[in-house]
């Protein structure tokens, strides 16, 4: 039974011998590797005139695949913006998310017969989301779900006053929620001495009164470890928690973004010593558990299955301009059905 | 148009805050999904007492108090009401509902848009507003247009115990994620019959409270009260004044008030908040528009000045008064 030592960075891929679970880590590790292969794959969407602007999950692939699989059908996430491992495993399918990305409110129509079909949209407004995902946990809580709410944000959220009060009011209510902030070290260009002066971000936990745990972000046992604990307890009614990843934006911000005006190459090369795909595959193949040949074919299955997306995607029929009226109201008013006409006349519809 | 008169025998005499507790009580009772929360709403029954009773009646889970941030309790709104819920919020005056606006804008207001209707929002943001009960700083604004401003968010006003009554019940009803504005001059103004069984109320309808064929006033909240006495006043000047409820601000049922002008021929636009870019500029640009033809004079706006609501001594000054109103109606007559 896993037990978070106070503020102690959680690690686990240095010492997995008492970890048994080797097939969902294997799982964990395709799951990344599809994930890596599907961003690059986006990147050069945008790059190429075919994606809007894009914010990469490079380096994040750990965080967001860990809290893919170890929330539980029943639960909802709540996410930001960088986790698209998650949103993955909870049943969008790739080519949405590539609609998201391209402009399209379509990709956010999830798939109702998954997992995802509760879950709230990508939050662009930073932290925004979190007291959202506090009244979703409310109402967890008070029609008596066994279910738990995982909500996520970057470093730079943690300065805003939607994390406190999040924070702060699901341990009064004692909430069944975690939230998982994503520090990799850098909100665009400003680092995150220049965000808190506070001793870590799970410190945080103190004042609200919940708990806060640390763990290494580019850890996926270590990472998968705390949040099935946080998760669990969150399930049994025991509180809310805080939970530190540390991780490194290996990507820039976005695709609109260029971080070598900011940060210096050297501590970005120094990153990739620690980047969580490299990492599980050494801890993997050191275990005999992943071998050269399964790479091999697990990329090219990755390549395949990303393909289909890309195709999907770029198949897929424009919406019609009347749909960004249609879908604001239950029933449209009288007043925007007037407007809905002239939009319809002059787009050439001689029925309008 | 809501009529007591009818069914007297189930009509109850209620002010203004008296009906938006019945409201909320019909609708908790009607629909467990229907939750409450706010500050100083459970225990105390909330600083007007709006929420008097719910709490001992539907207890701690249905009737929240908050820690107080209005942002938080805007954002667990939202939460609760994509997953099913029906909460409906205080926020204790208009004044400090500035830090939930990123929630109604960037969420509340676009959730089933953006998400292509797979999710919801149907929540009630209730708020006191609009000055002249003597409040200190900060708790008399009058900021509506603002939110009139957001697409799908609808600005919900009643001005009287029978349209508070049945316009909160349509608001609690709506799928869809409702600011309703209470004008906390009127809360204990006066008792007027309330039909407790009436179906609620329209959301997308202007009231015609006193129908006139010279020129029509056009208000709504708290400011009804002055245009229906600006009515009399003119009455006895032998001018036959329409007095409009706009009651629902968006969407803004144009039909009704296009319909009054043009066979009035006049407008007066009557609200408290201030003058420039006020939703009477909104009411105005549509007459110019879809009245041009049938005004005999140009459309008035009587209004705040543009400056904050000043400190409760000089609110008075800052109000439109019957006299205002009458004196710029008598103004288009002579047009």
């Amino acid at each position: 039974m896993f037990m978070p030592e106070p503020y102690q960075i959680h690690q686990r891929l240095d010492a997995l011998a008492d970890c048994p679970h080797w097939q969902r880590l294997t799982e964990g590790y395709r799951n990344m590797q599809l994930i890596r292969t599907f961003d690059k794959k986006a990147v050069n969407l945008q790059r190429t005139g075919q994606l809007g602007t894009y914010a990469s999950c490079l380096g994040a692939e750990a965080i967001a695949t860990a809290g893919g699989m170890a929330l539980a059908r029943e639960d909802y996430f709540v996410p930001y913006y960088r986790d698209h491992a998650t949103q993955y495993l909870r049943g969008v399918p790739l080519y949405q998310i590539l609609q998201y990305w391209g402009g399209d409110e379509r990709g956010n129509a999830f798939p109702a017969d998954t997992p995802a079909s509760r879950d709230l949209p990508n939050c662009v407004p930073i932290a925004t989301q979190l007291p959202q995902a506090a009244g979703i946990a409310t109402k967890a809580k008070l029609t008596h779900e066994h279910a738990a709410v995982l909500a996520t944000c970057g470093d730079g959220g943690t300065s805003r006053g939607d994390f406190y009060e999040t924070l702060n009011v699901a341990g009064v209510w004692q909430l069944p929620l975690v939230v998982m902030v994503n520090n990799n070290q850098w909100a665009i260009s400003v680092p995150g001495q220049l965000q808190t002066a506070s001793r870590s971000i799970a410190h945080k936990a103190e004042a609200a009164g919940i708990e806060g745990i640390r763990v290494d972000g580019n850890d996926l046992p270590a990472l998968l470890e705390v949040l099935d604990y946080a998760l669990d307890k969150a399930r049994h009614g025991k509180g809310a928690t805080l939970v530190e990843a540390i991780s490194y934006r290996l990507s820039d911000h976005t695709t609109a973004d260029d971080a070598s005006r900011y940060r210096k190459a050297s501590e970005l090369h120094t990153a990739w010593q620690h980047e969580p795909i490299a990492r599980l595959r050494h801890a993997l193949v050191n275990a005999r558990q992943w071998d050269a040949e399964q790479e091999t074919q697990w990329q090219q299955h990755c390549r395949d299955v990303v393909d289909d997306a890309v195709k999907t995607y770029l198949e897929h029929p424009p919406q019609v301009p009347a749909d960004m009226l249609d879908h604001l109201y239950a029933t449209l008013p009288a007043s925007l059905g007037r407007q809905r006409q002239t939009l319809s006349r002059q787009q050439g519809d001689p029925h309008a | 148009m809501h009529n007591a008169q009818q069914r007297p025998q189930h009509a109850l005499p209620l002010n203004l805050v008296e009906a938006i507790n019945r409201a909320l009580f019909q609708a908790m009772s009607d629909d467990h999904r229907v939750v409450l929360l706010g500050e100083d709403i459970a225990t105390n029954g909330g600083v007007f007492r709006a929420t008097e009773g719910l709490k001992a009646h539907f207890g701690l889970r249905r009737v929240m108090d908050t820690p107080l941030a209005e942002n938080l309790i805007a954002g667990l709104s939202v939460g609760m009401a994509s997953q099913g819920l029906k909460p409906v919020a205080e926020i204790q005056f208009m004044g400090f509902i500035y830090a939930a606006l990123e929630q109604l804008i960037s969420h509340a207001a676009r959730l089933r848009h953006r998400t292509r209707g797979r999710l919801s929002c149907p929540l009630v943001i209730r708020a006191p507003f609009g000055g002249g009960i003597h409040a200190p700083e900060h708790h008399s604004e009058s900021t509506e247009a603002l939110f009139a401003h957001v697409p799908g968010l609808r600005v919900v006003i009643p001005s009287s115990p029978s349209r508070a009554y049945g316009l909160l019940r349509a608001a609690i009803s709506c799928p869809d994620p409702v600011l309703f504005l209470e004008p906390k001059r009127l809360y204990r103004l006066q008792r007027l019959p309330v039909d407790l069984d009436d179906a609620p109320l329209p959301l997308d309808r202007c009231f015609t409270l006193r129908p006139g064929e010279d020129i029509t006033l056009i208000s709504w909240g708290a400011m009804i009260h002055e245009t229906l006495a600006a009515a009399d006043h003119l009455a006895q000047a032998g001018i036959k004044a329409e007095v409009i409820d706009v009651a629902t601000l968006n969407p803004l049922d144009r039909d009704t008030l296009v319909a009054s002008v043009s066979k009035t021929g006049r407008a007066v636009i009557v609200h408290e908040a201030p003058f420039t870019g006020g939703f009477g500029a909104e009411i105005a640009a549509t007459l110019a528009s879809d009245a041009l033809m049938q005004l005999r004079a140009p459309v008035t706006r009587v209004t705040g000045y543009d400056t904050p609501m000043p400190y409760f001594a000089m609110e008075r000054e800052y109000m439109p008064s019957v006299e205002r109103i009458v004196a710029a109606a008598k103004q288009q007559m002579e047009y």
